[in-house]
């Protein structure tokens, strides 16, 4: 299945350059609707008051306040969030880590440094 | 500390700067570096736990990451501006979680903490152990670049 890409994006990292470049790449995807966050408490605020509507997350690990990985445990654990596709892109690589996304839900795992096709490739699979 | 660990590092540097920033580099031949001044004009440090305990940073020349933060943005660059810092500080998280996936096929689990990004000339990097600091500086050909790691074993 192609991807859809009317669907509304919430890139979540504590750092700025990756959330640009996140976007610059997902604009080259065909993406046009882009949402961002500086941690996960942040972007849960945006995904419970449902405003903007959110229709896909990609989270960095490593952040203050709230993690990638208990912002994903947080959205599986929400009644109305649970069913959101949720790609973790992380520079953490350890076995341990990859499992213990996977065993959280996450839709896809992609590890930084990365190209954009392997991004668009990451998200196919999403939604295949 | 084992010379054999500094490999992943040069590894991870090359991949990701060849990834993100579709450059180059160079390693030139590593020494033991002695003094805390950095080498280039901005600095990350990433304080690293677990098994054992140490640093890795990385410090570039400005014209250097000026030409690197262009690229990975598709965009000019022409000052040391609070992007390009930040930049600095997502290129060291990339380099240091690449060389930890490979530490830990080598039987050493790390775990990172947030980088830092220290600017300015004669800026001083402290690393968090009195371990040795072994240095590799690289070549691109945008200007030089060094990493710089230290562990307690």
């Amino acid at each position: 299945m192609p991807l859809d890409l009317s669907m509304s994006v919430l890139v979540v990292d504590d750092f700025l350059t990756m959330r640009r470049i996140l976007k610059n790449i997902l604009k080259q995807v065909g993406y046009s609707t882009m949402h961002e966050a500086e941690d996960g408490a942040q972007a849960l605020d945006i995904l419970k008051a449902g405003e903007p509507k959110i229709d896909l997350v990609i989270a960095d690990w490593n952040m203050p306040k709230m993690t990638g990985i208990e912002l994903l445990k947080a959205i599986r654990a929400d009644a109305q969030l649970k069913d959101m596709p949720v790609v973790m892109v992380t520079a953490e690589a350890q076995k341990s880590r990859v499992l213990e996304a996977v065993q959280a839900g996450v839709s896809n795992y992609i590890v930084k440094p990365f190209t954009a096709e392997t991004i668009k490739a990451k998200l196919e699979q999403v939604f295949k | 500390m084992d010379a054999k660990l500094i490999n992943p590092f040069v590894k991870a540097t090359l991949n990701v700067l060849k990834t993100m920033a579709f450059l180059d580099v160079e390693p030139k031949q590593p020494y033991l570096k002695k003094d805390i001044k950095a080498k280039g004009d901005v600095s990350s440090v990433i304080g690293l736990s677990g098994e054992t305990s140490g640093t890795i940073s990385v410090s570039f020349m400005e014209p250097c990451i000026l030409s690197i933060v262009s690229n990975m943005f598709g965009e000019k660059m022409t000052e040391l501006n609070e992007e390009v810092m930040d930049a600095v500080g997502e290129i060291a998280n990339m380099i240091s979680g690449q060389a930890r996936q490979d530490l830990e096929n080598m039987g050493k689990v790390l775990y990172a903490a947030i980088p830092t990004v220290i600017s300015g000339k004669d800026h001083t990097i402290s690393h968090m152990t009195t371990a040795p600091i072994m240095a590799v500086p690289f070549h691109t050909e945008y200007g030089n670049f060094t990493i710089e790691v230290c562990f307690e074993d």
